[in-house]
């Protein structure tokens, strides 16, 4: 019966009974000189398992908020957030923060393996597991390598890593190619995309950069400035395997100029 | 174009330029000892004190011993106090308000008049030369552990509490490792003091070290002894700061290799 009725709420979204990540109603303000600032308004989204969602917006629109929500380091003002259907996300998801946060004392490996130790997996088996993804992820050489050593393409792959390890079926990426050149950041994009293809994850990622969204995800959500509200939550339909190369095809265009319109304010 | 020199280079060039200086200082002292005809127990000049070192080389070397006995233990003393009251001071505000004041009012304790009433209490032995050598080093060592503890950055605690880990885990894994160079910075400065230390706590009143090897010299118009002891004071600080940058490279591999990387750059 329950159940029956958040289904109505959820409306427009791909609803299943177990979606990866739920959001309902969510809300939060910050104390600013004893007034309210209000960053998010209900916010309501879902993305269903292995479904790769994006979140979009101008700056000071509440993203990174929402993501800090979401992986449970703040708790909203009003309504639920759920992980897998619990409310418990501390632990259950995996979060990747917009630095790349590598402890400058570990090596690569040791970097990577950090959330498996946190959880208690014994160092042997932990590094074991991360050598292999060093292999799928073109690190292979480099797992004695401190991070002062590594270029910044080469330390964010070993965050994501990281962030992949950590365990969870749900990662929750902050800009993680934001401060990378245009050039690396590209070649980040199909890494991150034949990676997430096998890998089967739930991937909820934060930018500013639409074409990144477009080109990545299933379903784009546009958060309006301040406070920020979901003003469109856009289902892309481009084909799969996506590569470099639709980003210049007649669809992607017309999908970015409809996305730039509703960050901008104009109503579609 | 400025090619930066490499790094044998650049450390023949060092040792260079801080050697010339002293042996500059130390042969104007030779001849004007020598022209002046200046009394040895006044001014001894540099070959009269290599000499004096030579000679008394066993008396040196058993008040040596001593001295380092002292300041090892004393600055291991420290190290436990300085430790434990850093961390406390990180991780209790109660504590860093109530604690943390009397830390810098120890500081502003004379030792010179300290010291004497430390032998009045605990005599001629070894434990007042421990409790100077503590006191002058647990301080820099506790600002150093507080500082590092305290310099984790926000985002990398975020990081690790999203992990699901427990306080602790975030201590002995971010906090503790990132705190290291800080200690290391702080025992940089303690290890001097903690020479210096032992040798003051012998001053006021011991049975053996250069303290009180220095005193009975002084007291004998043994001058050149005198500055024996002080070139071994020397050579042992010296000695103990190597050590200690020695020990930093070995266990801190990534903090050196960075530095050497940004020297590169």
């Amino acid at each position: 019966m329950a159940r029956e009725s958040t289904r109505t709420v959820q409306g427009d979204s791909a609803v299943t009974d177990a979606a990866a990540v739920g959001v309902v109603g969510l809300s939060k303000a910050y104390a600013l000189h004893s007034t309210a600032l209000p960053v998010l308004q209900d916010i309501r989204f879902d993305a269903a398992p292995g479904a790769f969602v994006s979140v979009v917006g101008p700056s000071g629109s509440g993203k990174s908020t929402l993501l800090g929500i979401i992986a449970g380091l703040e708790e909203p003002d009003s309504g639920s957030v759920t992980v897998g259907g619990t409310a418990r996300r501390l632990g259950a998801v995996a979060y990747m923060p917009q630095a790349d946060t590598l402890l400058p004392w570990r090596t690569a490996l040791d970097n990577a393996i950090l959330g498996l130790e946190v959880r208690g997996t014994p160092r042997r088996e932990a590094r074991a597991q991360a050598r292999e993804l060093f292999a799928v992820a073109g690190l292979s050489g480099f797992e004695a390598a401190y991070p002062s050593a590594l270029s910044g393409g080469m330390r964010q792959r070993v965050a994501f890593l990281r962030t992949v390890l950590t365990g969870g079926s749900v990662l929750l990426l902050d800009e993680p190619f934001g401060a990378l050149d245009a050039l690396t950041r590209s070649e980040m994009h199909e890494w991150l995309l034949g990676l997430w293809e096998r890998l089967s994850v739930t991937v909820v990622l934060v930018t500013h950069d639409v074409e990144e969204a477009l080109l990545l995800s299933d379903r784009v959500l546009v958060l309006s400035p301040r406070p920020g509200r979901v003003v469109l939550s856009y289902e892309v339909r481009l084909p799969r395997p996506r590569h470099r190369a639709m980003t210049v095809s007649e669809a992607f265009v017309r999908d970015k100029a409809l996305l730039l319109d509703a960050i901008h304010g104009v109503v579609s | 174009m400025f090619r930066p020199p490499t790094m044998t280079r650049f450390h023949t060039v060092t040792w260079l330029l801080a050697a010339l200086p002293v042996l500059g200082i130390l042969a104007l002292w030779e001849v004007i000892v020598r022209a002046l005809a200046i009394d040895p127990v006044v001014l001894p000049a540099p070959t009269r004190v290599l000499a004096a070192t030579r000679d008394s080389a066993g008396l040196l070397a058993m008040h040596t011993r001593q001295t380092l006995l002292e300041a090892a233990i004393g600055l291991a003393l420290a190290l436990l106090a300085g430790c434990s009251l850093g961390a406390l001071v990180t991780l209790s505000p109660f504590l860093r308000r109530s604690v943390y004041p009397l830390l810098v009012v120890s500081q502003t304790i004379p030792m010179i008049a300290l010291a004497p009433l430390l032998v009045i209490w605990f005599g001629f032995g070894i434990v007042p030369k421990l409790l100077v050598v503590a006191l002058v080093c647990f301080f820099p060592l506790s600002v150093a552990v507080a500082d590092g503890l305290g310099s984790a950055e926000p985002e990398t605690v975020r990081l690790l509490r999203s992990m699901g880990a427990t306080g602790w885990q975030i201590f002995s894994k971010v906090r503790m490792p990132q705190s290291l160079p800080y200690l290391f910075s702080g025992l940089k400065i303690s290890v001097t003091y903690a020479v210096i230390g032992a040798v003051f706590g012998e001053w006021v009143g011991a049975y053996e070290g250069l303290g009180i090897l220095m005193q009975t010299a002084k007291n004998s118009y043994r001058t050149d002894v005198v500055f024996a002891a002080i070139l071994v004071t020397s050579i042992l600080s010296v000695g103990l700061f190597g050590i200690v940058a020695m020990l930093e490279r070995l266990m801190l591999p990534w903090h050196v290799r960075g530095a050497g990387r940004q020297r590169k750059q």
